[in-house]
């Protein structure tokens, strides 16, 4: 339970950087959250041996990360955290695909240890992207630009409550284990049959709050009604950051630009 | 202006699992009143609570908030009109931040742009928590986050104000801040609480209910005077009005502040 409400911390932090005030946090949030779209679509549609054509992306995460202020040994950080599952993921393509694609010498690189590094290396730049989004935009502002860009408010507002509430039940969560292990002397209580209970308790304890909630809603005159209060504006400078990464996430997927620069450097000879 | 009136009458309430909460309450309050709804644990008093702005539907007995009685027509109304604040502020606060939570009441009342501004700057401003408007609940300490569920309420202009445990979890300073505030609202207060030397500085009132009856309805001096009637009733006197711990004396008989 420790290590949830660490990373829920963690999360917390995150969501702190999304109040400064930079030019990035200043573009309107739906500018933003189609710009890493663009940039996420661009990354995963690659081949799969396309290792080369990747780098160029991290152009994206570094200029933000600068113009926005971020901390990049956080961000950096937290990307280290899910790359084991990239790992996972990838761990028996250098196995199973044994073909010698690219020869370095007396050294040859199959297509397995291709794939498995291009696997990471597109889950750093994916992951990356992301929790740069919610660093310069914030949770709330994103849902909210969901919502205008036409997602269903069902799901919208379902993911607002998702965020207000994952840290009440953290701390609901981490006092419970606290008064398990308090009573469980170093010994591990009963095992699985008290997680199993202390689970059902969370969950009837997560019910009732939804009542009290609801209650509180309809106290307030709730009638199932949503009424965003913002009215953003989308104007040229919002336009333009769209359009332009846009267009460089278009040419880092169209053209191999390592590729071409390398060919520049060694004058055409590779 | 009879719309602050609270009138209850023969109010029966039995949950679905068979318990009898409420066996036949019956009371008035006037317009400006303060009064408090005392009582042990599983006495009624929540219960009673959730009737007054219709969550819960009786069982047997009726409502008047002021001019309308209670019914599922004039809810919305009574909704409005019954302002009400819960014991735990987390299960009141659940938008991203402190302003948009204290605009939903009014944006669910069809109010827009200025208006709204205007309402939640106003709300935040009479409970002083005008600094917390950009940040999000979970970052606010106790105090604060009680005194922005005021807010939330107050920004729907209500008649009636009730709140459940009003003190309970504030630290002392917290706990003195927000009774400053509460005297000065001039609204029809309904409180409930454990917290009686509150209960004896806010409210000229006090209802007692037991095992889901009105025990006793009365000047609150008097319901405190009343030895036998407290004792019956899992209660006792607020320290305020008990002798003084170190020399056992009793202290000078109390006038209303």
């Amino acid at each position: 339970m420790a290590s949830i409400a660490g990373a829920v911390n963690d999360f917390r932090q995150l969501d702190l950087l999304a109040a400064g005030d930079t030019v990035v946090h200043r573009l309107d949030a739906r500018a933003k959250v189609l710009v890493t779209l663009a940039f996420i679509l661009a990354v995963v549609s690659l081949g799969k041996y396309e290792l080369a054509a990747l780098f160029p992306f991290f152009l994206y995460p570094a200029v933000i990360m600068a113009l926005g202020n971020l901390p990049v040994r956080q961000i950096a950080g937290k990307i280290l955290v899910v790359l084991p599952f990239a790992l996972m993921v990838g761990m028996f393509n250098p196995l199973f695909d044994q073909t010698v694609l690219v020869r370095l010498g007396p050294l040859g690189i199959s297509g397995g240890w291709l794939s498995l590094a291009s696997i990471l290396v597109r889950a750093t730049l994916t992951v990356g992207a992301a929790l740069i989004l919610v660093a310069v935009t914030g949770f709330p502002a994103i849902c909210h630009a969901l919502d205008q860009l036409g997602m269903p408010r069902i799901f919208t507002v379902q993911l607002l409550f998702l965020y207000r509430y994952l840290f009440v039940l953290t701390e609901e969560g981490g006092r419970t284990a606290r008064a398990r292990e308090l009573r469980a002397f170093g010994k591990k209580g009963l095992g699985w049959r008290t997680y199993g209970s202390l689970l059902s308790q969370l969950l009837l304890r997560t019910w009732l709050r939804a009542e009290r909630i609801h209650l509180a809603m309809l106290a307030r005159g709730f009638t199932g009604e949503f009424h965003p209060r913002r009215t953003t504006r989308f104007g040229t400078r919002d336009f333009l950051f769209l359009a332009g990464w846009s267009g460089v996430f278009l040419f880092f997927r169209l053209v191999n630009v390592s590729q071409l620069l390398g060919t520049i450097v060694t004058g055409g000879r590779g | 202006m009879s719309h602050h009136i609270v009138e209850v009458k023969d109010l029966r309430h039995v949950y679905p699992d068979g318990t009898e909460a409420l066996r036949g309450v019956s009371f008035r309050i006037t317009h400006g009143e303060s009064v408090a709804v005392i009582g042990a644990n599983g006495a009624g008093k929540s219960t009673l609570l959730l009737h007054l702005n219709g969550y819960l539907a009786t069982s047997q007995g009726s409502i008047r908030i002021g001019d309308f009685p209670l019914t599922a027509a004039t809810l919305p109304e009574i909704r409005r009109t019954v302002g009400m604040v819960f014991q735990d502020p987390d299960d009141q606060l659940f938008m991203p931040t402190v302003f948009d939570d204290v605009a939903f009441g009014p944006l669910n009342l069809g109010l827009t742009g200025d208006e709204v501004e205007e309402r939640v700057h106003g709300a935040l401003a009479r409970v002083g928590a005008g600094h917390l408007r950009d940040k999000p609940p979970y970052r606010l300490s106790g105090g604060e986050k009680k005194r922005v569920a005021i807010a939330t309420v107050l920004a729907m202009s209500p008649d009636i104000l009730v709140m459940d445990e009003p003190t309970s979890g504030l630290d002392p300073f917290a706990r003195r801040q927000l009774m400053g505030l509460l005297k000065n609202f001039h609204h029809t207060k309904i409180f409930t609480s454990h917290d009686l030397d509150m209960v004896l500085e806010l409210c000229e009132r006090t209802i007692v209910l037991h095992e889901g009856e009105v025990r006793a309805d009365g000047p609150t001096l008097d319901i405190f005077r009343d030895e036998a009637l407290l004792a019956a009733c899992r209660l006792e006197k607020p320290f305020a009005m008990q002798g003084c711990p170190v020399c056992g004396k009793p202290f000078p008989p109390v006038s209303r502040r």
